[in-house]
Order: C-alpha cells, then sequence, then structure tokens
C-alpha cells in the first residue's frame, strides 16, 4: 500500500510554464482582435468623415441652427 | 543551616497546608476553550491532540502494536489507528456543502425585497423630477445637440440624416 512520493517542488514552476504561454497568447490574441475590429474602423470612419468634409459648410448650418454666442443667425 | 534544615522542613508543609488555608484557590480551574483542541483543517494538516483521548483495551492494545514494525499491521489496522489519531480524512474535510445555494438565494430575496423597498420610496416619499425631464424639454435638448453637431463621426449626429431631417436607415 505504499504511494509514491508526492511532487514536492517546482509545483509554480510547472503552472507557470503551462500557463504563461497561454497568458501571453491570449493577451495578443486580445490586442489583435481589438485592433482589426475597432480602432481599423474607427481609422477608416475618421478618413472618410474628413474626405468629404465641408468646415465652412458645416459652419453655417450650425450657425443657421442658433448654436453660437458669438455669431447669431443671418436672419437677426 | 540548622534553620535552613528547620525550615525545608516546615517549608514544604507550609506550601501544602497553604493551598488548602486557600480553600483549593491556589490553581485556577482549567477551562475547556484554553486546552489544546482537535481541528480539521486542510491548512493545519496535523491537529495539537490526537481525535480519540480516552482509548479503550483494544485500542490500547492497537498502539501497543503500533510501537513494534508497521508492516506487520494489516490495512484494517492502519485504518483504525488513523481513525483513532483523525476525524475526517483530507477528502471528507475538503467537501463542499452546498451553502452557496443557500447564499445566493438570500441574497436574490433581499435584492427583490429592497427593490421593492425602492419601489414605495419612489412613489410615496420622492417629490416630482425637475422639468428638463419633461418629453419636450428632451426634444429640444435632442435637436440642439444635433444643431451642434456632437459626435458627428462615428456616434450621435452620425445617425441623422441633415438632408432628409430623419435618422438614418
Amino acid at each position: 500500500m505504499s504511494l509514491a512520493k508526492p511532487m514536492m517542488r517546482g509545483l509554480l514552476a510547472k503552472r507557470l510554464r503551462f500557463h504563461l504561454p497561454i497568458a501571453f497568447g491570449l493577451a495578443f490574441v486580445a490586442a489583435v482582435a481589438f485592433k482589426y475590429t475597432v480602432t481599423e474602423p474607427r481609422k477608416r470612419a475618421y478618413a472618410d468623415f474628413y474626405k468629404q468634409y465641408d468646415a465652412v459648410k458645416e459652419f453655417n448650418a450650425m450657425r443657421e441652427a442658433g448654436v453660437f454666442q458669438s455669431v447669431r443667425p443671418s436672419g437677426e | 543551616m540548622l534553620a535552613t534544615r528547620a525550615f525545608s522542613l516546615i517549608g514544604k508543609r507550609a506550601i501544602s497546608t497553604s493551598v488548602c488555608v486557600r480553600g483549593g484557590h491556589g490553581v485556577a480551574k482549567v477551562e475547556d476553550y484554553t486546552l489544546p483542541a482537535y481541528f480539521d483543517r486542510r491548512e493545519t494538516p496535523l491537529p495539537e491532540i490526537a481525535y480519540v483521548q480516552t482509548l479503550t483495551p483494544e485500542q490500547k492494545a492497537l498502539k501497543e502494536k503500533e510501537k513494534g514494525s508497521w508492516a506487520a499491521l494489516s490495512n484494517a489496522e492502519k485504518v483504525a489507528l488513523y481513525h483513532l489519531s483523525f476525524k475526517q480524512s483530507f477528502a471528507e474535510m475538503n467537501q463542499g456543502t452546498g451553502e452557496w445555494k443557500s447564499v445566493v438565494g438570500g441574497i436574490m430575496f433581499f435584492v427583490g425585497l429592497t427593490g421593492l423597498v425602492v419601489l414605495w420610496q419612489r412613489k410615496y416619499v420622492y417629490g416630482p423630477v425637475p422639468h428638463t425631464l419633461d418629453p419636450e424639454y428632451k426634444q429640444q435638448e435632442l435637436q440642439r445637440m444635433l444643431d451642434m453637431r456632437m459626435n458627428p463621426v462615428e456616434g450621435f449626429s452620425a445617425k441623422w440624416d441633415y438632408e432628409n431631417k430623419q435618422w438614418k436607415k
């Protein structure tokens, strides 16, 4: 009935050797996924928005709506 | 020297009689909780005392046999010796109890109860909300947000169609 002597040392090292590559891998995958699902679409959205952006037209539209304090709508 | 010899004779008797004279209050009564206790705990695997303190004659005989070669003990005897020293095995003491179900149930019950209390409060204790939460006021707020072109790239105003004055499909 004599059992084998159990593992006495190196328990943390064994756990780290198994879990650290997994942890790094998952973190890397999360970063890559975030880059290609969030940051790249966002950069494209901003680029597309400003390609067709007419600042003066937008300013005049906002002025007519009455949101500015320095310039009132052209009617007043 | 005569004095010390005389003193030693009287001194020993004097100590014992002085205890009796004080009515047995010389030594405090030993309470149970001050003595070493038996615990089944994973963190301290060897308790301070054995589980079974008063041994029956068979158990005493087994303890005597334990003093010899352990190879001579049968498996049943080894298990019996284990049960003399320990109450629960590690497997038994580490078992889960299912207490968490009661705890989660209790939490949900009391959260629900608190919800009812909050509802009652909302109806009978609090006064009216500010006028800024009226629907007309909120409409004006919304129009102003669109006029200011808030978040025009990806957010709020990006979803409004300014040509057709409606939300983008």
